[in-house]
C-alpha cells in the first residue's frame, strides 16, 4: 500500500450518497490521478458522518479540515490550493449562520463539541467495507478477550453492572435479558440483530451499520458467547440496501478471518450469522412479530411470556436486541462496566445515537451522552431554528413518543424523565417543530402511521386508531365537536390497555401528549374554527394585502386554478370561492403580500 | 486465514500508519511549502522524498502536509519540521540528499541540521 500523507474522509452514509457523495468522489480521484497525487493522498468513503444538513461532506486528515456542501466543480480548485499548496479553502469549509468566519477545525463546531462517540466510535474515521481498519482501532479485541478469558455469566456480570439498557425502544436492561436467554433450557440458542428501524425521521441503526458494521458483529458475537448461542440472524430492512451490503461484506470478511464460523480464536464457540431482509412492515421492530416474519409467518405479536428468551424463533431460546445496543457491547468488554456506568444518568448510562431532524439548522446524526437537555440537543447541537422562526415542539420517539413542548426543554433525556410526561427515549428519532406546524395536524400525521402499520390483530388498535385518525381529521377539517377532546383521550386509554404489543400500548402516545401540551390549538379547532399555526386548509384562507402588493403578478402566474385577478402595477386580489389554498402565490410572493389567516 | 488472538495486533501494527494520519497526534509536523515558486523549484520532488523517508522508517507520528509560500521565494524548496514542543525550523534549497539527513537527523534523531537551516522560530503574526 503506498505511504499516504492524508486522508480525504468522504462521507458515504445515504444521506450524502443521494447529495451526490459518489460523483464527488469519483471526481476527487480523477482530480488527484490527474495531478499525480493518487499515491499520497487517498480518499476513504465512510459511513455517516453526522452532518447530513451539509452533505456531500470531506474531513481531511490529518488537519482536521471539514468541507460541506461540496461538488465536482469545486473540486479541481479545491486539490490544487489546500492538497498541493497547503491553503485550506475557506469558502468550502462550515460556515455557522451567526457567525461570518468560516470555523475549519472539526472540534470547534458547536455540532460536533458536545457530542460523545461510542456506539459510532469509528464512524467517519475507518472505511467500513475493510474490517483490517476496523481491527487496527481495536476491533475483535473484546471478543478475543470475552471467548479466551471470561466465562458467560462473568461477561452477562460486566453487562448488567454497565447498566445497558436496551437501545430499540423499551429500554430493558441488556444483561438481565442475556441472562434469561442463559438460562433458558435448550441445546440450541440464537441470537438477533433487529435492524428494522422503522420510525418516521430516525436513521441511528441504519448509520450505525453503514458506519460500522463489524461493531454490530463483534456484539452479537460477544452476546452469543455469553448465552450458548450458535446461530444469528441480522434483520435488517429492505429499504436500506447500503447497511445491507456493507453488514454482508462484513459477515463474509469476519467469517474469512475465522472471527465468525467454526471454533473462533481457536476456541469450542462457534457462530454463524446470515442477513434477513424485511419486507417494511413497522410491526416487525417488535421482537415476537420480528420473530414470527423471520419464520416465514405474518408479522403479528404474540402473548408473551413465554418470552423470546424461553421460545423465541424456531421455538428456542432466544436473545434479540437492536443495533445500537449490540454496537455498544465490545466497549464495555474492553473498558469496563464502571467505565460505560460513568457515562450518563442515575439510571440511564452510557450514550445514545439520536437523529435530529427537522425544523433544525443542523440536521444530522448525533450521539450525546444520556441526560442532555432536549434545549442542548436543539439549540446547542442543532444550531436552533431556521429563518429566525420560533420554536414549538420536538416529538421525541417517533410514533411512540410525545410532542414536548417550549417548558419541557430542560428535560433531561432519559428513559425515566421522558416517561414521566408521557413519552419514551424510543429508539432515538427527534423531529422538532417551529410556529408554522399544526400540533394537530402532527397529531394526525403520527395517528395514520401507526393506523396504516398496526397488523389488525388486536381490535382495539385496529378499529381504535382508525376512530382516532377519525376524529382528528374531522377536527383539521373544521368539524370538530364538542367533547371531541374527552373522546380521543377516552379511547387513547382504552387503545393502550387493549393491544398485545408496543404498537398499540403507545400509539396513542402522539395525540395524549398533544392534547396535554397543546390543548389551546384543539380548542382553537374546535371551538373557533381557526388552525393558529395557518396550515389547516380548511380552517385558513389567503387574501392579498392591497397596500403591500406592487401588481408584479407574478401570483397570478403562478396560481393553478387561475382565481387571483388585477392589473398590472396594480393590488391584485383572490377570489376565496375557488382557491384551493396550496399557497403558491404565496411562495412566489416577492414583496410578502399574501396574508394567510 | 484464520486468526488467533494475537493476531489482532499484528494486522493493527500492519494499519498503524492509517490509524495515526487519523488520530491527529503528531511527534513531528513536516510542512512542504508549496507556493508557485516551491513547485517551480521542485517541491513536489521534495514531497516525494519525505513520503519516501516515512515510509521507509515506519515513522508513524510523523505528519506531512503542504502550505503555500514561505515568502522566501529565492530559497525554494523550503520546508518547515517542528518537533512537538520545540520551535519550528525552516529548512531551505532542499534535494533529496538534504531532505535524508533532515529527517535521519531532525526528525529521527531530534538534532537541528544547522548547515541547511534558515532559521527557528515562527513569524512575528499581528
Amino acid at each position: 500500500m503506498p505511504n499516504y500523507r492524508m486522508n480525504l474522509m468522504l462521507c458515504a452514509g445515504t444521506g450524502c450518497v443521494s447529495n451526490k457523495a459518489f460523483e464527488l468522489k469519483d471526481a476527487l480521484e480523477e482530480e488527484l490521478a490527474k495531478r499525480e497525487l493518487a499515491d499520497e493522498i487517498r480518499v476513504v468513503a465512510t459511513g455517516c458522518q453526522g452532518f447530513c444538513a451539509q452533505g456531500p461532506i470531506v474531513l481531511v486528515e490529518p488537519e482536521g479540515i471539514f468541507y460541506q456542501l461540496l461538488r465536482p466543480a469545486d473540486v479541481p480548485h479545491l486539490v490544487e490550493e489546500h492538497f498541493v499548496k497547503g491553503r485550506p479553502v475557506e469558502k468550502l469549509m462550515y460556515r455557522p449562520a451567526e457567525d461570518a468566519d468560516p470555523i475549519p477545525n472539526i472540534g470547534d463546531i458547536g455540532f460536533f463539541e458536545k457530542q460523545q462517540l461510542v456506539a459510532l466510535a469509528n464512524r467517519g474515521i475507518i472505511d467500513p467495507e475493510n474490517i483490517d481498519e476496523y481491527i487496527a482501532r481495536g476491533g475483535y479485541t473484546a471478543l478475543a478477550k470475552a471467548v479466551t478469558e471470561m466465562t458467560g455469566e462473568e461477561i452477562i456480570a460486566e453487562v448488567k453492572s454497565s447498566g445497558l439498557r436496551g437501545r430499540g425502544g423499551a429500554g430493558f436492561p441488556t444483561g438481565q435479558k442475556w441472562e434469561f436467554a442463559r438460562n433458558a433450557e435448550g441445546d440450541v440458542k440464537y441470537v438477533i440483530c433487529n435492524a428494522d428501524e422503522g420510525d418516521p425521521g430516525a436513521f441511528m441503526d441504519r448509520s450505525v451499520v453503514e458506519s460500522d458494521p463489524h461493531a454490530v458483529l463483534e456484539g452479537m458475537a460477544i452476546g452469543a458467547y455469553a448465552i450458548g448461542a450458535s446461530r444469528g440472524f441480522v434483520y435488517i430492512r429492505d429499504e436500506y440496501p447500503l447497511a445491507t451490503m456493507r453488514i454482508v461484506k462484513a459477515i463474509k470478511d469476519a467469517t474469512e478471518y475465522g472471527l465468525l464460523g467454526e471454533n473462533i480464536f481457536g476456541t469450542d464457540f462457534s457462530l454463524s450469522i446470515s442477513v434477513n431482509r424485511g419486507a417494511g412492515a413497522f410491526v416487525c421492530g417488535e421482537e415476537t412479530s420480528l420473530i414470527s416474519s423471520l419464520e416465514g409467518k405474518l408479522p403479528a405479536p404474540r402473548v408473551r411470556p413465554p418470552y423470546p428468551a424461553i421460545s423465541g424463533y424456531d421455538g428456542k431460546p432466544t436473545n434479540i436486541n437492536n443495533v445500537e445496543t449490540w454496537a455498544n457491547i465490545r466497549h464495555i468488554i474492553n473498558r469496563g462496566a464502571s467505565w460505560f456506568s460513568s457515562i450518563g444518568t442515575e439510571t440511564s448510562k452510557g450514550t445514545k445515537v439520536f437523529s435530529l431532524v427537522g425544523k433544525v439548522n443542523n440536521t444530522g446524526l448525533v450521539e450525546v451522552p444520556m441526560g442532555v437537555t432536549l434545549r442542548e440537543m436543539v439549540f446547542d447541537i442543532g444550531g436552533g431554528i431556521p429563518d429566525g422562526k420560533k420554536f414549538k415542539a420536538v416529538q421525541i420517539g417517533g410514533p411512540s413518543g410525545g410532542c414536548m413542548p417550549e417548558s419541557l426543554l430542560d428535560l433531561p433525556i432519559d428513559y425515566e424523565s421522558l416517561k414521566k410526561v408521557g413519552s419514551i427515549v424510543g429508539s432515538g428519532g427527534l423531529v422538532v417543530m417551529d410556529e408554522d406546524n399544526c400540533m394537530v395536524d402532527v397529531a394526525r400525521f403520527f395517528q395514520e402511521f401507526t393506523q396504516k402499520e398496526s397488523c389488525g390483530k388486536c381490535v382495539p388498535c385496529r378499529v381504535g386508531t382508525r376512530h382516532l385518525v377519525d376524529i382528528l381529521t374531522r377536527i383539521c377539517e373544521g368539524e370538530g365537536k364538542p367533547g371531541d377532546i374527552r373522546r380521543l383521550q377516552e379511547l387513547a386509554v382504552d387503545i393502550k390497555a387493549g393491544s398485545l404489543c408496543g404498537l398499540g400500548q403507545t400509539a396513542a402516545n402522539p395525540v395524549l401528549t398533544t392534547i396535554e401540551f397543546f390543548r389551546e390549538e384543539y380548542e382553537a379547532h374546535i371551538n373557533e374554527k381557526r388552525c393558529p399555526a395557518a396550515v389547516c386548509k380548511a380552517l385558513i384562507s389567503y387574501r392579498i394585502d392591497a397596500d403591500k402588493c406592487t401588481g408584479c403578478g407574478k401570483c397570478k402566474v403562478a396560481c393553478p386554478v387561475n382565481v387571483i385577478t388585477g392589473d398590472r402595477k396594480e393590488a391584485h386580489s383572490i377570489d376565496p370561492s375557488g382557491c384551493i389554498r396550496c399557497s403558491m402565490c404565496k411562495d412566489v410572493c416577492p414583496v410578502d403580500a399574501v396574508l394567510v389567516s | 486465514m484464520k486468526l488467533k488472538p494475537e493476531d489482532l495486533e499484528k494486522i493493527a501494527e500492519r494499519m498503524r500508519a492509517t490509524t495515526s494520519l487519523r488520530d491527529g497526534e503528531w511527534r513531528a509536523r513536516i510542512t512542504v511549502h508549496m507556493g508557485t515558486c516551491g513547485i517551480a523549484s521542485g517541491a513536489r520532488e521534495i514531497m516525494k522524498a519525505f513520503l519516501k523517508q516515512t515510509g521507509d522508517q515506519e515513522e508513524q507520528d510523523v505528519m506531512l502536509t503542504t502550505s503555500g509560500c514561505a515568502g522566501l521565494c529565492s530559497h525554494e524548496p523550503m520546508a518547515t519540521v517542528e518537533l512537538k514542543g520545540e520551535p519550528p525550523i525552516k529548512y531551505v534549497k532542499l534535494t533529496e540528499a538534504k531532505v535524508t539527513k533532515i529527517f535521519q537527523d531532525h526528525v529521527v534523531g531530534g538534532q537541528v541540521v544547522a548547515e541547511y537551516a534558515l532559521g527557528k522560530g515562527h513569524e512575528r503574526i499581528g
